[in-house]
């Protein structure tokens, strides 16, 4: 299993992480590394178990349809790196 | 009265005491809760500075509630919100951040009276081993400042240690609580996945993540450990399993518990000195009546391979919510929405949270899911089925809790594969969801080694008896590293 930059670069832009072009040979020399150990993976006694998504195997408990949360929009947004009016202010998206 | 049980003793009888002593004193007015809290930050403020296992202050409350810890002052994990408090998860991306709610565990806590003192340092995002990874600077190790007091809780470790606070919270995903309790020589418990609420802990890997506690005893865990857990019903994986009192439980006998040994932990992957002290430790449970059963966990280095894609799968989800808009950091002046979650991103993450994220990315990337992602929920699987088969023949599982004591200080940083090895025998528990805890049990070389105790699901109680009935005939859970014994001259009485 070898990733290459492109893949890298690939899996970063997914990822919205810019990687930049000093970090990217060790980088990716690391993830070699660390995705070279999931080879472990490829035994046979794997085959036929069920996936395991949650410890205990439970299901997610549903709750009733009830209002809980109050209005807390000013404390939330408190800690936006920029907003106004109640919005959260971004770059220019629409031309 | 002797210097031991009085607070008149000062400093070395506050810092040593239990909580249950601490509360004998305030309750009967020996002591005041603004006394203890002034006396543990006047150590902060002493002591830390050779450390930093504390991110930020916080100056003491009144206790909020009069329960079972009231006036009892605490620092929690920096991963845990608390109102009106900068929460950082040692991350630069909440490096001013300042949590608008309550965690359920810091609710809790609150309600039972304990005083928090401070935020402790941690890798960030709860992702490492060694605590080298803090946007706010490495911890040091309190019994030796070369080493690493392990991770990712290592403040919270480091600072029961050094004797900062009375217990911390910590939180476990990997291994987080257990293996930072080892190499610091304090006493951590990892609870059943479920047990402790996540509400308001900032969340790595939701499958695993599991708060706990790490004090200087089993029997201050048990204490604290039943005030935190129960049902949240803000936690949608929160178990509403009975909590049974952890307290009462303690002094139980231990004669007859079948003690598991898995034959394939004590290999050539563990230090022979580790190995020897945690086998006179399983000695100690066998001379108070238990009884030593081999048995087999095989495929440690499955759940390892296995864990490192879960983990950073579910990492890679659940922080894509720091996108530079809804809180946290923002990078300066960015072209356009693409160029600000990039930058963000790459400027707000340090390096080890940027691979986990990768690694995760990828693993569930289109075309990539089946061979990693769901190869590992099935590897998580067979793990699982290991434990239950080894749990048909004892009662409790013993071993270590890694591989070798805490190693120095940039030892493993630029080769992360082989820092994950660190977590060879803690991480299966988690995959399993299992609760452990970590119990000091001797020194190599004046680096504490821990015991790791695993119980089966909700038998956090039962690994609190075996813990605290081992610290009934060893007092390695009462040594005190010089750093803190250095600062507990009596500089509070006059």
């Amino acid at each position: 299993m070898s990733l290459t930059n492109d893949q890298l670069q690939a899996v970063a832009h997914l990822a919205r992480i810019a990687v930049e072009d000093e970090w990217s040979e060790a980088l990716r020399a690391d993830l070699n590394a660390i995705l070279d150990q999931a080879s472990r993976l490829d035994d046979p006694r794997l085959n036929e178990l069920e996936p395991m998504a949650h410890p205990l195997d439970q299901t997610q408990r549903m709750r009733a349809d009830t209002v809980t949360e109050t209005d807390q929009r000013e404390t939330l947004m408190a800690g936006a790196p920029a907003q106004e009016k109640g919005l959260f202010l971004v770059p220019k998206v629409i031309e | 009265m002797s210097t031991s049980d009085s607070p008149q003793g000062g400093d070395a009888a506050l810092i040593n005491a239990s909580i249950t002593q601490l509360k004998g004193w305030l309750s009967a007015g020996e002591l005041s809760a603004a006394d203890l809290a002034g006396a543990f930050t006047q150590r902060i403020d002493t002591i830390d500075s050779e450390l930093n296992s504390l991110i930020s202050l916080v100056a003491p409350a009144e206790p909020g509630g009069d329960g079972a810890l009231a006036g009892i002052p605490y620092v929690h994990k920096d991963i845990f919100c608390a109102r009106g408090t900068r929460t950082t998860c040692g991350s630069r991306m909440l490096a001013d951040w300042v949590a608008p709610y309550d965690a359920t565990v810091h609710q809790r806590l609150t309600e039972s009276g304990a005083v928090l003192l401070g935020k402790a340092n941690m890798d960030e995002f709860a992702m490492g081993s060694s605590n080298e990874n803090s946007h706010f600077g490495a911890v040091a190790n309190p019994w030796d400042t070369s080493a690493v007091p392990g991770g990712s809780s290592g403040g919270s470790a480091a600072a029961v240690a050094a004797r900062l606070a009375p217990f911390a919270t910590g939180t476990d995903t990997g291994g987080s609580i257990r293996q930072p309790a080892a190499f610091c020589g304090v006493t951590g418990i990892k609870p059943t996945y479920g047990r402790v609420s996540r509400y308001g802990m900032i969340a790595y890997a939701s499958s695993f993540d599991q708060g706990g506690v790490i004090a200087k005893s089993a029997e201050d865990c048990a204490l604290v450990l039943g005030e935190m857990a129960g049902f949240d019903a803000r936690d949608s994986t929160s178990s509403d399993e009975a909590v049974p009192d952890y307290v009462a439980a303690l002094d139980g006998s231990i004669a007859g518990l079948r003690v598991g040994i898995p034959r394939q932990w004590f290999s050539d992957a563990l230090d022979p000195a580790v190995g020897d002290a945690v086998t006179a430790a399983i000695d100690e449970l066998r001379a108070a009546g238990a009884e030593a059963v081999e048995i087999d966990l095989p495929d440690a280095d499955i759940a390892l391979a296995a864990y490192y894609l879960l983990a950073p799968a579910e990492a890679s989800s659940n922080l894509s919510r720091f996108d530079g808009v809804r809180f946290g950091y923002r990078c300066e002046d960015p072209m356009d929405l693409q160029d600000l979650y990039e930058r963000t991103r790459s400027e707000g993450f340090g390096s080890e949270v940027k691979r986990r994220i990768l690694v995760g990315t990828y693993a569930l990337s289109a075309g990539y899911y089946d061979a990693f992602y769901r190869r590992a929920q099935k590897a998580r699987r067979l793990v699982t089925e290991h434990f239950q088969r080894a749990f048909e023949q004892c009662d409790v599982i013993a071993g270590p809790v890694t591989p070798t004591p805490a190693f120095d200080r940039g030892a493993h940083s630029d080769d992360p594969a082989k820092m994950y090895l660190e977590d060879i025998f803690t991480i299966p528990v988690n995959l399993a969801g299992l609760p452990g805890m970590s119990v000091p049990a001797g020194f190599v070389a004046g680096r504490p080694v821990g015991l790791q105790l695993i119980g089966r699901h909700f038998n956090e109680a039962r690994l609190l008896n075996v813990a605290h009935q081992y610290q009934q005939c060893v007092d390695w859970h009462q040594r005190m590293p010089s750093i803190a014994a250095a600062s507990a001259h009596d500089n509070r009485e006059g």
